[in-house]
């Protein structure tokens, strides 16, 4: 199998920081905030291998610093500490060191990014098909017919009625609009996909087709997922391995069937037995 | 003996700790056997011995306390699969070790074709052949045929139990765990099965497995092992902390 990407002590803070925002917060202390300088710990030392065409789950409750790791990955938010090491076509990018162009190209072609939230995935002023277009430019496909017919095949894959193509993504429903999300992070064809509580929200039918429509992507084009949910359903459903984060820390990480049948730590012990 | 054992267990242990109680809960203690290419290890005992722990163990849904789990690999290497690391774990359930559960775990709204067909895909089979071979393994199971293209999810007990066997056989892995796979089969249906179990032994397939009724151990286990309910009564956490 090959490695896609590597992740070691992967830190964000907000605030000014000092000496022992580390050292005095987390699970142990109940708290993501230090007490010393008020800084806010929002991830600290995550560790973590992704092969390729592998799905990872990251579980947490909201504020365990589960969404601000991916974002730190996908060039959202700049990391404090730590390093990530993406594999590519027999290359490696060190992604922290990377100047903001090289950073631009890589979140453009070689990523996808599904946001819980449309509005921050999709541009509202232009129509579906001008997003995914958006994005085959950046990438270098500047042919009008290419792209055209590109994101056609793009829409119907994630069944949006290439019809609609035209229209304005405010015309579409919550599911619609993550579909167009969907096939917008695809366009490129990534080997790397993030999703980011990508069904939260949506209604239970809408949410097993975003689920169904991610597991075919997976098992067809082979791309690796880093998932971020709180909802143990998706993680069951989706993950190969699953990490738990509380207060900004990975508090167990294992096989995704080991983690909800033998949690090993008191939280997901609790995480698990309250589950619906 | 002169083969060689797929696996051999020894000292297995697993303990439970559960932090909201406070408590350490034995399920299985010091286990030891091995399980044999194209033949078949029984585990027996009374409820509560911790026969499925033993298994859950093996395919690392659950984590060991305790002893190692040496598999033999097909290049000949051998694994402790106590210590496996998680990306191992995948690479042996996909190729290596399989396991028939007391229920079924499938994804829905799939038809029973594909939860049978899957192993393969993940295999690399091409779709149509895999679903293909899927659908001469639903037929031995007896399933009717105008049941292999609905979900499981509507199926009664036996149903699933057969789209449950079907995907565990189907894939002929080199260790096959079983957990009471005919406890819900009709006499008729759980012949067929032991035929298929008979058939996998004569392609060496290794079992490990529980049965529900002690007449199918006499009949197609080549060697019985025991367990016993630990001895050991459940420790407050404070006490060994």
């Amino acid at each position: 199998m090959d490695k896609v990407l590597k992740v070691r002590g992967l830190s964000k803070r907000y605030g000014k920081g000092c000496a022992t925002c580390f050292d005095k917060t987390g699970p142990d202390f109940d708290s993501n905030i230090c007490p010393d300088c008020g800084s806010v710990v929002a991830a600290h030392d995550v560790c973590f291998d992704l092969y390729a065409g592998e799905i990872l789950g990251i579980m947490g409750e909201s504020g365990s610093g589960k969404s601000t790791a991916v974002k730190c990955l996908y060039f959202d938010q700049e990391p404090t500490a730590g390093n990530a090491t993406f594999y590519d076509q027999g290359q490696q990018f060190d992604l922290f060191s990377l100047n903001k162009a090289q950073q631009r190209r890589l979140s453009n072609q070689r990523f996808g990014m599904v946001y819980q939230n449309p509005h921050l995935g999709l541009n509202f002023d232009i129509s579906a098909g001008g997003n995914i277009a958006e994005r085959l430019l950046m990438s270098d496909v500047d042919n009008y017919a290419q792209i055209r017919q590109r994101a056609t095949a793009l829409l119907s894959r994630t069944e949006v009625l290439p019809e609609r193509m035209d229209e304005l993504p405010k015309n579409f429903s919550g599911g619609m609009q993550q579909r167009v999300q969907i096939a917008k992070a695809l366009a490129t064809q990534p080997p790397l996909l993030f999703l980011d509580e990508v069904t939260t929200g949506l209604d239970l039918s809408v949410q097993a087709a975003i689920l169904d429509l991610i597991l075919e992507i997976q098992q067809q084009l082979q791309t690796a997922m880093i998932v971020v949910t709180h909802d143990l359903g998706v993680i069951r459903l989706l993950a190969d391995r699953t990490l738990v984060m509380k207060y900004g820390r990975v508090i167990e990480k294992g096989l995704t069937d080991q983690i909800l049948e033998d949690p090993q730590h008191a939280y997901t012990q609790r995480l698990v037995a309250s589950a619906l | 003996m002169k083969e060689k054992p797929v696996l051999q267990v020894r000292g297995y242990a697993k303990r439970f700790v559960l932090h909201e109680q406070g408590k350490v809960i034995p399920s299985s203690y010091d286990v030891n056997l091995d399980v044999y290419p194209g033949s078949l290890t029984a585990l027996i005992g009374p409820t509560g011995a911790g026969k499925s722990t033993v298994l859950k163990g093996i395919y690392r849904t659950y984590l060991p306390s305790d002893g190692e789990l040496l598999f033999t690999r097909e290049n000949g290497e051998t694994l402790d699969l106590a210590q496996a690391d998680e990306h191992q774990v995948l690479e042996l359930r996909r190729d290596e070790i399989g396991f028939v559960t007391q229920f079924l775990h499938f994804l829905p709204r799939q038809p029973s074709e594909d939860v049978v067909a899957q192993p393969l895909v993940q295999r690399g089979y091409r779709q149509q052949q895999a679903r293909k071979l899927a659908r001469d393994m639903l037929a031995a199971m007896n399933l009717p045929e105008r049941l292999w293209g609905i979900s499981p999810a509507t199926f009664s007990g036996g149903e699933k139990q057969r789209v449950n066997l079907a995907r565990g056989l189907i894939a002929k892995p080199r260790l096959l765990l079983l957990d009471e796979p005919t406890a819900s089969l009709d006499p008729k249906t759980t012949d067929r099965v032991v035929g298929l179990i008979e058939n996998l032994k004569h392609e060496g397939v290794a079992m490990l497995a529980i049965f529900h009724q002690p007449e199918l151990v006499t009949r197609i286990a080549d060697r019985v092992v025991e367990l016993e309910t630990p001895t050991l009564n459940e420790t407050l956490l404070e006490e060994i902390a």
